[in-house]
């Protein structure tokens, strides 16, 4: 019997890149173009049925020298079917963009949001993309690797 | 006792009375944000029991309140608040940094963390730890209360 991840492969022959299964956690890595589709496909199948979004981050490969440069991870797991997949889509360094999710799942709003503020990926169509953690006043984005992570950017008192 | 107004042995016993009364009726604002409230709440409770020392009686409103705690970890998005509450309180003020997050920063040296609080307003005791137990607690609170006994009192 297929595993989810290659049922999606099976279905999207020409959008899924890549498959990893590692100790059971299936991933799928999807070209970002075909992101939204996927999503569609993966929430309203009844094989897949994923109704929650469980988590939405990025990774910065800078230092492993990745090209490209950015992953944005995605968590889904379903409650009726009790199982979870994993989708990655890359990005690439200059001008960082992949679709919303937030039409689909709401609870992606502020992941979004997060990985906005964190990283610098931009989310098409996000209702309200500003940062959620940082201060308006932050500039840069901390949790990419060419931030140095003890540059402080203080809104009072002395600076560094 | 012609020409003695005003100087000598009844200022100062007014000046300690004033004392006595203040460092017993502490009337804490406990600004708390992170995992030492948990130390803050287990010495104000039955067991520690702050109002030994006349401080069981937290404000919630900065100017009813004459001595800040400052209980946490405190960002560079959250200073700008604490220096606002500072500002509100009123007169005779102090502040004791609690745990050592607010003392130095603790083990965070990060893009978000201030570096000891006292880089924003003026601390009186300082309370190390991480976080501090209790017994700590007390012994601030009753440096505390010296200090208050000491210095002259403004009235």
């Amino acid at each position: 019997m297929l595993k989810l991840h290659e049922k999606l492969k099976e279905r999207w022959p020409e959008n899924v890149v890549e498959l990893h299964d590692f100790r059971g956690d299936e991933t799928a890595v999807i070209k970002p173009e075909a992101l939204l589709r996927l999503a569609n496909f993966i929430k309203r199948d009844s094989q897949f049925d994923m109704n929650v979004l469980m988590d939405l981050t990025a990774v910065d490969g800078l230092a492993l020298k990745w090209n490209p440069r950015f992953e944005v991870v995605y968590h889904f797991f379903s409650t009726a079917k009790n199982h979870r997949l994993r989708l990655k889509v890359r990005v690439e360094e200059e001008t960082p963009t992949v679709s919303s999710l937030t039409e689909i799942w709401p609870v992606a709003n502020w992941f979004e949001r997060e990985v906005w503020d964190m990283f610098g990926i931009r989310f098409e169509g996000h209702p309200d993309l500003k940062r959620i953690l940082m201060y308006e006043e932050f500039s840069g984005h901390p949790l990419r690797k060419d931030y140095p992570y003890n540059k402080r950017q203080p809104l009072i008192g002395p600076k560094n | 006792m012609k020409g003695n107004e005003g100087t000598g042995f009844f200022t100062s016993t007014i000046n300690d009375m004033i004392g006595w009364a203040r460092k017993y009726s502490i009337f804490q604002y406990p600004f708390v944000t992170a995992c030492c409230g948990m130390e803050y709440m287990a010495t104000a409770c039955s067991h520690y029991d702050v109002d030994r020392f006349g401080a069981g009686l937290p404000r919630f409103s900065p100017r009813q309140s004459d001595v800040l705690f400052v209980v946490g970890t405190i960002s560079h998005k959250l200073a700008p608040v604490l220096k606002q509450i500072y500002d509100q309180m009123t007169d005779p003020k102090w502040v004791v940094a609690f745990g050592v997050c607010t003392c130095t920063g603790g083990f965070y040296d990060n893009y978000a963390t201030v570096m000891g609080i006292d880089t924003l307003i003026p601390v009186d005791v300082y309370i190390p730890g991480c976080p501090p137990r209790p017994e700590n607690v007390l012994d601030g609170l009753i440096k505390l209360q010296e200090k208050i006994q000491k210095q002259k009192q403004e009235y």
